[in-house]
């Protein structure tokens, strides 16, 4: 699964060169209609100096940047119907409850995310026991609870377009938006 | 089974869109019913000077919505107009003999006429061909602007006298629409339609999520969830004026409005106190009132048309079932026993019975409980059908569906013996709700 979150990793990188801004995610933006601010892009421009990727050595900007870093995984994947995050993933949730207790004021927003399958709003209540559990797990790192806003998007907003387990499998996910 | 083949893959491309830019929807008959009803609707005639206004064949249109308002129906087999011997426009010019050769046991005449600065009076009979007399006649005065509603009413009364049901032609159904811009981007937008699908109005739009509408039991205001400012907040909206009120926005999950019978409250789910539960809010005072407590999943409240109790979905069982709670607290009963997973219930209009979501092996379908007797009855046939959605008069049942992919709407009969599909061309179509009877379109004059 670690695989799969790789894989955004370059279109990942290119985005936070573009946009020179810490946080983004690949969420979706905040378009027309509603006069909505990504939540990735406020608070969080704290000073990401990406540049440093290209001169090889030491890592000079934010960790949250840095390719060889947990904190650079910030999509955990689900088991179907299940809430608990999975063993594989645990490091990565204690590598960013580490990052934020140590990082006081950063603050941290969890999606969650189910798949298609079942009914919508049972999916939202799903969504955020996911979100939750992680948030349980980065408050056991010592991050504040201040410091974490969860919310969930139940099968809303799909990473992976389709109906088949290799979308679902996609979708069942929590992001740490920064 | 030759009714079946007639009705089978029927395609009735309803091309009098009103609305320029409005996306056109194919209503697909994919079952009918065997012992449908012969009934001949002939195009209405025009009755006043000249050959029409703007030569428009204004009551050729109205039959022509009758007729696929009863075919669509599954109830009625309507008379091709190719097929028709004759043109009658009143009592007075009908041969029974001619409809008699041609199978009919019903027929509908009527006329069109002048009425005042853009209006009309809208005439029509109805007749039993075999017994040679009239069963019902009405004079609507109408406008150009209601002719299609008009027409509605119009099949709405042919249909309860001749079927013993209220019909549900003039209501309207209530949608969500997911689409990708060119640039990319999602636009979520909420649709309010005719229940034939025609003349889809958009009353909101936003690049965020939005779910779960409700109509008032007035028909007039929607309850929706909307995601606009970066959570999840319960909108009130009126229909028809657009005027809107945030009713619920609290910390967490703020979702799943239903409206109680009297229209005053509405049934929701709130995680503000740490996980998701029940809750009654009084939308003219505001005041709020917890129903559950328990560290599981409860949402998707729905409340008794008697106003008595509701049922939502909770997984305290270890797996997703519907339960039961009076509407003003108490004891939480479980309604569902069968299957691992049913969610999303919603009552008939009677009372009688809950429509659902039910898990078959991998497969997500609509079914119908009935309540006396625990039966539950599977009615759809897909791999993830969801959001189940009862006509008003309770003789069908609106749902959503995936083809190709694609979500797209559904309906069949509370039976399981009539299926439509009803496909917008663009955009994934989900979450439709049929409204209630309106005051404006009561179905009887």
């Amino acid at each position: 699964m670690k695989l799969k979150a790789l894989k955004f990793a370059p279109l990942l990188a290119l985005s936070l060169l573009l946009a020179g801004c810490a946080g983004m995610t690949g969420s979706e933006q905040a378009q027309d209609g509603a006069p909505i601010t990504e939540g990735g892009q406020d608070g969080s421009a704290d000073g990401a100096q990406t540049s440093g990727a290209q001169e090889g050595g030491a890592w000079s900007g934010s960790p949250l940047e840095n390719p060889d870093s947990l904190l650079y995984t910030k999509t955990i994947y689900f088991d179907y119907d299940v809430d608990e995050v999975r063993a594989d993933y645990r490091d990565v949730v204690a590598a960013h409850g580490d990052y934020l207790a140590a990082n006081p004021a950063v603050t941290v927003t969890i999606e969650g995310h189910a798949d298609e399958r079942g009914s919508r709003e049972y999916n939202i209540a799903l969504g955020e026991r996911r979100a939750n559990g992680v948030k349980r797990l980065l408050m056991a790192q010592g991050a504040a609870e201040n410091q974490i806003i969860t919310i969930s998007y139940g099968e809303e907003r799909p990473a992976a377009m389709g109906s088949g387990e290799t979308s679902w499998e996609l979708n069942r996910r929590a992001e740490f938006v920064y | 089974m030759t009714m079946m083949k007639r009705f089978l893959s029927l395609i009735l491309l309803l091309c009098w869109a009103v609305n320029a830019g409005a996306a056109p929807l194919t209503i697909e008959i994919t079952e009918g019913a065997e012992g449908a009803l012969p009934i001949a609707v002939v195009p209405f005639a025009w009755a006043g000077p000249g050959a029409g206004p703007g030569a428009a064949d204004v009551g050729g249109a109205i039959a022509e919505i009758v007729r696929n308002d009863l075919q669509r129906s599954g109830r009625f087999s309507a008379l091709p107009v190719k097929d028709m011997l004759a043109r009658p426009q009143s009592d007075s010019d009908v041969e029974f003999r001619d409809w008699k050769v041609l199978g009919m046991d019903n027929l509908v005449v009527g006329q069109v006429r002048p009425n005042g600065q853009g209006g009309y009076l809208v005439r029509f009979q109805l007749f039993d061909v075999f017994k040679g007399e009239q069963l019902a006649g009405y004079n609507f005065p109408t406008t150009s602007r209601d002719l299609r509603s008009t027409a509605h009413r119009i099949a709405d009364i042919i249909y309860e006298k001749l079927t013993g049901q209220p019909g549900a032609f003039d209501t309207r159904i209530a949608y969500v629409v997911s689409s990708n811009k060119a640039d990319g981007s999602q636009e979520v937008s909420l649709k309010v339609a005719d229940a034939d699908g025609f003349d889809p109005q958009t009353i909101v739009t936003s690049s965020e999520p939005l779910m779960s509408p409700a109509w008032a039991p007035d028909g007039r205001r929607l309850a929706y969830v909307s995601f606009e400012q970066k959570k999840a907040s319960i909108y009130v909206q009126e229909v028809f004026t657009g005027q809107r009120q945030k009713v619920a926005s609290f910390k967490g999950i703020n979702g799943a409005p239903a409206w109680s019978p009297d229209g005053r409250k509405l049934a929701l789910t709130l995680s503000r106190d740490g996980n998701p539960e029940i809750y009654v809010l009084n939308i003219n005072t505001n005041a709020l009132t917890r129903l559950t407590n328990h560290y599981a999943i409860d949402t998707e409240p729905a409340w008794s048309p008697d106003g008595r109790f509701i049922i939502f979905t909770s997984d305290r069982g270890g797996k997703p079932q519907i339960y039961r709670v009076p509407a003003f607290g108490g004891k939480v009963s479980r309604v569902t026993f069968e299957g691992d997973y049913n969610a999303r219930a919603s009552y008939a209009p009677d009372g009688a019975s809950v429509a659902l979501v039910t898990r078959q092996g991998g497969d997500f379908r609509v079914a119908v409980l009935n309540l006396a007797n625990s039966a539950l009855q599977v009615l759809s046939e897909g791999r993830l059908d969801e959001s189940p959605s009862f006509a008003p008069n309770g003789s069908m049942i609106i749902y959503a569906t995936k083809i190709n992919g694609k979500g797209e709407l559904a309906a069949v009969s509370v039976d399981g013996r009539i299926r439509q599909r009803l496909a917008l061309q663009e955009g994934d179509v989900r979450e439709p709700v049929w409204s209630p009877y309106t005051k404006t379109n009561r179905r009887n004059p």
